[in-house]
């Protein structure tokens, strides 16, 4: 367990000021499992980050271990060390309650509360005990703004939140996240329940967040990994003895550069086959 | 049940042979399934018209003296003073002090020899009666000046109803159920001319306002639900109070805080188990414990006791019922939740809870149906089947409905009979009231 003094904490908040997260030697198990297996990579921050590989490969394992939701899986276990401005986030002094708040996380299904509109964004302030009616009001609607939801429903906060549509579910849910300014967003396949318009709004408003926002994305898109993401991570299964893939083993990271490398000049044979369609 | 013609379009003999049986198979399903679900129809309906047929009934009444004797014309038309003289001649001192406890003051029955060595004074304000009664005692009073107190008291309907409760006395002689008075009419009535001239028929549904407002009473046609329904209430209440927070609370406990440890699955085991523990075995528990060892708080065999008795009884249905309710919310939601960064407990009471409500609700309403008809823990806790006091709190004795229901049904008297299933109505309209809340819940919010 790391002993982090003072000096070390501004040493290393100086050294990742770039860097906002890093994973070193991530290995993550579901009881036997061996879900994922030494994955290294650095966090760049207001920078995107895809993950991508095929399905069982270990990327929402390891963005979840970004924000310690897979606490919440029984029999998980992880070892190593995912740093997060210098910090161990596996830190037994480490609250995951906190970690959450800093790593906010948007899901694969648009989940918002069945609550109205105005009170799924304001959760997160009231969670942490904001009971003025004016600033949750402020930071409601400048959440709704940011997230590009306001002009659709200004008119009415007081809407179920589940009467929205898919797309303006999943508005919802970022301005939610972004509600109590979190530094990395984590998005978990965000736009695989939504049609391509939908899909389209969401990456812009991507792009948009990543000026105040760091963000890792998730995605089984490639032609969306390329569109948004500065950076990119290609997760394979493990290789069995015979060179042959093999799905029963641990994902591993194959490569991790900038993503016009990944996607034009992958250093990686997998890589390559993987981009250009010849499995997955 | 005819089955359209079919067009036989395929050659293959062997798959027509193996269609007609696999059809034939489905027809025997059809009708065997119908045959069960008629048989429970028709037990259904029989328990209907057996209820019906008692509660609707031809009475024969005799009074114990004619009206007719007493006044020309009818009572309801007499003045007060002429329903006084018939009071005077018909009632004993006795009786007629009884009715200033009664009906003037209200008193209840163990209060009255009290009140009989108390002066006038006392009891009742100076400025009825003349200032030199005041000093007497109440057993001292003459009946003259009794019912001077009584016309000076009590209204002349009032009095109508006294003289036709205490002086004409009505008295159910024999009852006869609904069918018997729609096909056999001409035999009742040569059955009354020959057995009963003095008595006239009435037609008679037991369950009236009547019979919800008054007391136990040890004549069948006088005998009222107004204590059991007031007892029944009561140990609800209790009931509910009790289960409902702490069958909530463990089961958030089990679903939410608890590890998967073999210990605690062995909890969750013996949980489901004892929902299906005969219901006696609660009534000797609740005995043993709440009426016995803790009766120094419980004061033994009272509302309470019951109450917590019948508590315990439902508290496995509560707590799993409850445990459904909470993992039929979505895993997203409380993902969502934890990801904003709440605790446990803040995920709990702003998403888990809230979404779970209803089908918690629907528990609860159901199980507390369960435990309003319930009677064989009560007759072990020690409910009371003669009681005419209402409960006057929890830690007063009590009856319930399927008390009264059981000991009337045990009475030798016919017209009891009439009386059950007037109570029995009101069990099961009650427990249809209880089913109707908790499916409208279901269907609206979950």
């Amino acid at each position: 367990m790391t002993v982090l003094t003072k000096e070390i904490q501004q040493q290393q908040a100086s050294i990742y000021r770039e860097y906002v997260m890093e994973l070193c030697n991530l290995d993550v198990y579901y009881g036997n499992f061996h879900a994922v297996r030494d994955v290294n990579m650095k966090i760049e921050s207001n920078k995107i980050t895809a993950l991508i590989g095929p399905s069982g490969c270990g990327k929402s394992t390891v963005l979840r271990c970004m924000n310690r939701m897979n606490d919440l899986v029984k029999n998980s276990r992880v070892e190593g060390e995912v740093l997060f401005q210098g910090f161990d986030l596996y830190d037994a002094r480490i609250d995951p309650v906190q970690v959450r708040q800093r790593i906010g996380m948007v899901f694969q299904k648009p989940n918002p509360f069945p609550k109205s509109i105005f009170d799924n964004v304001a959760y997160g302030l009231r969670l942490l005990g904001e009971r003025n009616r004016d600033v949750l009001h402020h930071v409601v609607e400048q959440s709704l703004k940011r997230a590009a939801l306001w002009d659709e429903v200004k008119g009415n906060l007081k809407r179920s939140g589940l009467s929205l549509s898919g797309g303006q579910q999943q508005r919802l849910c970022i301005a939610r996240t972004i509600a109590i300014k979190p530094e990395v967003i984590l998005m978990d396949e965000p736009c695989s329940a939504l049609d391509p318009i939908a899909t389209l709004k969401i990456e812009d408003l991507m792009r948009e967040l990543k000026e105040e926002y760091t963000i890792v994305i998730v995605t089984h898109n490639m032609q969306q990994a390329a569109r948004v993401s500065d950076y990119t991570a290609f997760m394979m299964m493990g290789e069995g003895l015979d060179g042959e893939i093999d799905e029963s083993r641990a994902g591993e990271l194959a490569e991790f550069d900038r993503t016009d490398i990944i996607f034009n000049n992958p250093s990686n044979q997998r890589t390559s086959d993987y981009i250009k369609g010849r499995f997955g | 049940m005819s089955r359209k013609s079919t067009v036989n379009f395929s050659n293959n003999v062997d798959l027509n042979q193996k269609l007609a049986k696999r059809r034939w198979k489905s027809q025997v399903g059809r009708f065997f399934f119908r045959m069960t679900l008629i048989a429970s129809l028709l037990a259904l309906l029989m328990l209907a018209y057996n209820i019906l047929n008692r509660a609707f009934t031809t009475v024969a009444i005799e009074d114990t003296v004619n009206p007719t004797e007493l006044s020309e014309i009818p009572l309801a038309e007499l003045e007060k003073a002429e329903l006084l003289l018939i009071l005077g001649d018909y009632l004993s001192s006795n009786q007629l002090r009884i009715l200033i406890f009664e009906r003037i003051l209200g008193a209840p029955r163990e209060d009255w020899s009290d009140l009989n060595t108390q002066t006038l004074s006392a009891i009742i304000e100076v400025g009825q009666y003349p200032e030199d009664w005041g000093t007497m005692l109440v057993s001292e009073l003459e009946p003259q000046q009794i019912l001077a107190l009584l016309g000076q008291g009590l209204s002349q309907e009032l009095l109508v109803s006294i003289v036709e409760e205490k002086v004409v006395e009505e008295r159910v002689v024999q009852v006869w159920t609904l069918t018997e008075t729609v096909f056999n009419w001409q035999g009742i009535e040569a059955q009354v001319a020959t057995l009963y001239p003095t008595t006239r028929l009435e037609f008679r549904f037991w369950l009236n306002t009547d019979f919800l407002m008054t007391a136990m009473h040890s004549q069948p046609e006088l005998s009222g639900l107004r204590t059991a329904i007031l007892g029944s209430l009561w140990l609800m209440t209790i009931t509910a109070a009790f289960a409902f927070p702490v069958g909530v609370s463990a089961a958030l406990y089990l679903e939410e805080y608890a590890a998967d440890t073999p210990m605690n699955r062995i909890i969750q085991l013996n949980i489901a188990n004892l929902a299906g523990v005969p219901s006696i075995i609660y009534g000797i528990l609740g005995l043993i414990v709440f009426v016995r060892a803790m009766g120094f708080l419980t004061n033994g065999r009272t509302i309470l006791s019951a109450g917590l008795t019948l508590g315990l009884l439902i508290l496995p249905i509560i707590i799993i019922s409850t445990q459904e309710a909470i993992r039929a919310v979505p895993t997203s939601l409380r993902q969502a939740s934890y990801g904003m960064g709440a605790t446990r407990w803040q995920m709990i009471y702003t998403v888990l809870f809230p979404k779970a409500l209803p089908g918690i609700l629907t528990g609860t309403i159901l199980s507390l149906s369960r435990a309003f008809g319930e009677t064989a823990p009560l007759i072990v806790v020690g409910s009371i089947t003669r009681i005419t006091a209402d409960p006057q709190g929890p830690l007063s004795r009590f009856t319930a409905i399927p008390i009264q229901i059981y000991t009337w049904t045990a009475q030798p008297q016919d017209a009891f009979r009439s009386a059950a299933a007037a109570a029995i109505l009101v069990l099961v309209v009650t427990l249809l009231v209880f089913n109707s809340v908790a499916i409208i819940l279901r269907n609206r919010y979950s």
